[in-house]
């Protein structure tokens, strides 16, 4: 598995992309936090850009990436090694990459500007994500035969959980408002990894007065040691889940 | 070597093959024949599990396939179209298999088809720069690389100049000498003449025959190959 994974990564960063991400995340970063007096405001934009940047670029790039491997998997596919070893080699390649592009572009300028506890959880979550979205790309990826579909499908997936999920939330609250939905709420946002991200990240800011009642409901819950350990476990459920389907898609794929 | 029981695979609507059981012992040389879509090639790949399929099962050395996937350690396989990672050197590609394969066996590894096409001083090139007939050499020189005990060719020399090819034929010789294994498919039957021992015939992803070349001759009446498949062909 060690072998394949070096393939990968070797071949990963012989494409420049990730290096311009790596690259493009850095300079955003540092320029937020000079532009901000406040290294803690610096923060709270530095999160909005990863919840919107690092899911697109991990769940594109892996699922192209994923796509033009097809030659690359079919060669291995007929040498001896289990499918399950190739596909895990290939989210291993591709997460870590991912993810180590995120600490040195993200993590660099957070650990000079905020090396407090709320900086190390915000690039815990931003690792999260990316690994998370690298799943997905990788479900999405092996269900398609097509790569454009499958490229779109990935566009419309992200969409879906920056915006589209958000809307129909809204939409739930403002219709049910005569009911007390804010638990509800809690129990919804555990649908969207990013829904929980973004929580997690303002509670721990302290700026969840910002949010109302609600913010006070999800203080009650997320602010809690249970809640913050059941959140982190369904983060990470939502990394395992789209693979171990995809897994279980790929060993009966036919290549 | 290989026992095929009962296999179906469907694609879609087509049946790309219908319970097709088929025994393959060691030693022997088989030309896999019969009309384009007959599922010749279906049938390699499930063999070397990159076609799942749907019912029956096949065992290589008496491993069901299914459940092993260290058997494909011993065979070679040479695809009809062979596929690269575009971007990696054929030196990078040869390096790639050999740290994939060859260390965990230990094998001694058969250079002779790398240096007989001399793909050495290919090393540096690009696989997306090579042309179809280069990519056929390095297949077929993957394909034997690891001195497998089956070989399995899909459409060997397709592709390859005349020269090539009988580079190539002559190399099936020698390993069918060794007491290999070894299942050809191939349109060209004028060149399997001397090389295989047995037929398969496939239509429609059945089993039409499976006899020993001498026996076919005879009961077609015919003393070459291609004459002999015609006849086939015809009467059906």
């Amino acid at each position: 598995m060690k072998k394949i994974i070096k393939y990968v990564i070797i071949d990963i960063l012989r494409n420049k992309i990730i290096l311009a991400y790596t690259a493009f995340l850095l300079v955003l970063s540092f320029s937020i936090f000079s532009l901000e007096d406040n290294a803690a405001k610096g923060l709270l934009g530095l999160l909005n850009i990863i919840l919107i940047i690092v899911p697109l670029v991990s769940i594109v790039f892996s699922t192209i990436y994923v796509y033009n491997s097809a030659e690359f998997i079919e060669l291995l596919v007929s040498q001896p090694l289990k499918r399950r070893t190739i596909w895990m080699s290939l989210f291993s390649g591709l997460s870590s990459s991912m993810v180590l592009a995120f600490l040195v572009g993200a993590g660099i300028p957070v650990f000079i500007y905020q090396p407090d506890i709320t900086g190390v959880m915000m690039l815990l979550i931003g690792v999260l994500l990316s690994v998370i979205f690298v799943a997905i790309a990788m479900l999405a990826a092996v269900k398609t035969r097509d790569k454009a579909k499958g490229i779109g499908i990935a566009v419309l997936l992200w969409l879906y959980f920056s915006l589209l999920f958000d809307g129909f939330v809204l939409f739930l609250v403002f219709q049910f408002s005569d009911y007390p939905v804010e638990k509800m709420m809690v129990v919804v946002s555990m649908f969207n990894p990013l829904d929980l991200a973004r929580i997690m990240i303002l509670l721990k800011m302290d700026v969840s007065a910002l949010m109302g009642y609600t913010g006070a409901v999800f203080k009650d819950f997320f602010g809690t040691g249970i809640g913050m350990l059941l959140s982190f476990s369904v983060l990470l459920l939502w990394s395992i889940l789209p693979v171990w389907f995809s897994i279980r898609k790929f060993n009966t794929k036919d290549l | 070597m290989i026992i095929a029981n009962n296999v179906s695979k469907q694609f879609g609507s087509l049946k790309a093959l219908n319970n097709f059981s088929v025994t393959c012992n060691k030693g022997e040389c088989i030309a896999l024949i019969g009309p384009n879509g007959s599922g010749k090639t279906t049938f390699i790949k499930t063999i070397l599990g990159m076609v799942v399929c749907d019912s029956g099962f096949v065992t290589v050395n008496g491993f069901n396939i299914k459940n092993d996937w260290q058997y494909r350690s011993n065979i070679g396989y040479m695809p009809q179209t062979g596929r690269y990672p575009e971007n990696m050197t054929i030196g990078q590609v040869l390096e790639m298999m050999q740290d994939i394969r060859g260390q965990k066996n230990n094998l001694e590894l058969d250079e002779d088809l790398i240096e007989r096409f001399e793909i050495k001083s290919l090393l540096n090139k690009r696989m997306r720069t090579l042309s179809g007939g280069t990519r056929q050499k390095i297949s077929a020189a993957l394909a034997f690389l690891f001195n497998p005990e089956l070989l399995i060719l899909d459409e060997p020399t397709a592709g390859l100049d005349p020269l090539s090819s009988e580079i190539l034929k002559e190399k099936i010789i020698e390993e069918k000498k060794k007491g290999k294994l070894i299942l050809i498919t191939s349109h060209i039957l004028s060149e399997l003449d001397d090389l295989v021992t047995q037929v398969i015939y496939m239509q429609d992803g059945c089993l039409c025959f499976h006899k020993t070349i001498e026996q076919l001759k005879e009961d077609t009446g015919q003393t070459k190959l291609a004459k002999a498949i015609a006849q086939v062909m015809l009467n059906n």
